[in-house]
């Protein structure tokens, strides 16, 4: 029997492949961006973050998705990524 | 590459066909009449005796100029074909031929073989000899020892059921089923934002079990998951238990055999079974969402392996999803709704309207939680044992569903939190005001299941409008 040959089924892609960042000895002076998604109380565990890091001498920014079911838009992405040293994510239920 | 015909009067014969031997002599009448001839044969190179013919070997002219008859004559001018006939004819050959007197003495006509290029023997083997090219999905072969069933499997290809293996052979057959280029982009697929190919819709058809009529249904439903509307993103991040559920209308759904009747949701139709299992498997292989990963539903529901099935529109006395949607009469379209798995109301006793209208508002006020309000739609599946009490007593789409709003009008003191011992609820400044169980066109009506069964179904759906998923429909088209 001759070996099958088979479509492939996925999109082929493969990850790009990235470094991660170097862990920050200390936020002090730092900028760091929280992102709510909107989820109901993340905002509470947010302001509790932001209260923390402010004592810790940072600089925090905050930003919100529209809704929490939907990736964050490009814009959004890209006003942290120029604004922020660091980012946080929060997801809460 | 389509061959180059030479200019003149072209044949396509074979032995084997009994009208191609009856015409044999003819060719030498035609060679003698002055205009240039050619005859191709598809099976003997011997064959026919009356003039030397070329041997179609591999049968690219006759794939490629579309032959379905032997005999066939073509009429080629500036290398292009302008004309054909097929099979005998006397009178039609002595036109075609300018030869007045051609075969008087054969019959007035006979009908001709099929060609050797359509033998249903060959025409899989055909088409990737001449049609693979337009492919252009990586080959994944396999070892000779390897099961393929299993390597899909281990390949994470699969929904956790077997997958046809989607040979070349089997996906140009799939893409028989539409007018569509294999590299047209459809969409492009959450969650991993891929451009989705009609080829790769293809290659997921296959391996679902899906015929190529499907095809054109697949594709549709695709387009109207893969949007910002419908947000097929978040329908699979979510952790609530839904997935496109969708509905198909319009006569194609006869035409493919789809079920709207017995066991709709159920198991046991091919189509109804494999165009969702299409959809699901796409999003999986291309777009990239897989249980666990993306996918992060608690529970989830066996209707994300497949949730799809055909309105009754014969039987229903209050029209059609897709015409309430502005799609017109006879037009096939397909309806995508975030939803869970499909609820049984059960009511054997209500007689009229009003009694059923009560115990669907009943039923309906409970979608995921007696105390939710405005956050999700639903759609009422009307089985024909209900739907009768509404058509004897005249009650249209209009009325059922104003009634049936009427009654999902709740008092905010059994909304806020606290209130019957539940914690969930609305905050205290709605006690004294009324809210609506479901915000405006948050009931979608659909009409389908078996003809016996005082019972219909409710299907609940997910965050609603722009923060969630917005139904879709959309006309199918080739």
């Amino acid at each position: 029997m001759s070996a099958p040959i088979l479509l492939d089924p996925t999109n082929e892609s493969r990850p790009a492949q990235r470094e991660q960042l170097t862990r920050p000895a200390s936020v002090k002076g730092l900028t760091v961006g929280l992102l709510d998604i909107v989820k109901a109380r993340g905002d509470v565990y947010l302001n509790r973050l932001e209260e923390l890091f402010v004592a810790e001498g940072a600089k925090v920014l905050r930003f919100r998705k529209p809704t929490f079911t939907k990736p964050a838009p490009p814009d959004l992405r890209h006003e942290i990524s120029i604004q922020c040293n660091v980012v946080i994510e929060a997801l809460a239920d | 590459m389509k061959p180059q015909l030479p200019d003149g009067l072209v044949a396509i014969v074979k032995r084997e066909c009994a009208t191609c031997v009856m015409v044999d002599p003819l060719f030498t009448n035609i060679a003698a009449s002055g205009t240039p001839l050619t005859v191709y044969t598809q099976d003997d190179p011997t064959f026919p005796a009356s003039v030397s013919a070329i041997h179609d070997a591999d049968l690219s002219v006759s794939w490629h100029y579309d032959i379905e008859t032997v005999p066939t004559l073509l009429r080629i001018e500036n290398g292009e074909e302008v004309d054909r006939t097929f099979g005998w004819s006397k009178d039609a050959w002595q036109k075609f031929t300018g030869i007045s007197d051609l075969g008087t003495e054969l019959p007035v006509m006979r009908p001709g073989c099929g060609s050797l290029s359509v033998d249903p023997n060959l025409e899989d083997e055909l088409r990737v000899r001449f049609t693979s090219s337009t492919l252009h999905s990586r080959h994944v072969e396999l070892a000779s020892a390897e099961d393929e069933f299993e390597s899909m499997f281990t390949r994470g290809w699969t929904d956790g059921l077997p997958v046809i293996p989607p040979t070349p052979e089997r996906v140009l057959r799939m893409l028989t089923g539409t007018t569509r280029s294999p590299q047209d982009v459809v969409a492009i697929a959450p969650p991993n934002l891929v451009e989705l190919t009609v080829e790769k819709i293809a290659i997921n058809a296959v391996m679902a079990g899906a015929l190529p009529e499907y095809l054109p249904w697949i594709i549709t439903a695709l387009e109207a998951v893969c949007n910002d509307e419908f947000n097929m993103h978040g329908v699979l991040a979510t952790t609530m238990p839904v997935g496109p559920v969708i509905i198909c209308n319009g006569p194609g759904t006869k035409a493919i055999g789809m079920n709207s009747g017995v066991n709709v949701f159920g198991q046991g139709n091919r189509a109804n079974l494999t165009i969702g299992r299409a959809v699901q498997l796409t999003i999986r292989n291309v777009g990239g969402g897989k249980p666990g990963e993306v996918d992060r539903a608690t529970h989830g529901n066996p209707g994300k392996l497949s949730f799809c099935f055909a309105e009754d529109e014969a039987g229903s006395p209050f029209g059609t999803l897709a015409q309430e949607r502005g799609i017109a009469p006879q037009q096939n379209a397909v309806t995508v709704f975030a939803g869970e798995g499909p609820r049984c109301v059960v009511d054997q006793a209500a007689r009229t309207p009003e009694q059923l209208t009560n115990s669907f508002a009943a039923c309906l006020r409970a979608t995921h939680h007696p105390k939710s309000v405005l956050s999700f739609d639903a759609i009422l599946v009307v089985s024909p044992d209900h739907s009768r009490v509404y058509a004897e007593a005249g009650w249209d789409r209009e009325k059922i569903l104003s009634e049936l709003y009427a009654r999902l009008n709740i008092p905010g003191a059994e909304l806020v939190k606290g209130a019957l011992d539940m914690a969930e609820g609305l905050p205290a400044k709605f006690a004294d005001r009324i809210v609506p169980k479901f915000k405006a066109g948050g009931i979608l009506l659909a009409h389908a299941g078996g003809g016996a069964g005082l019972f219909s179904s409710i299907i609940g759906g997910w965050a609603n409008g722009a923060m969630g998923s917005t139904p879709v429909t959309r006309p199918v088209l080739s």
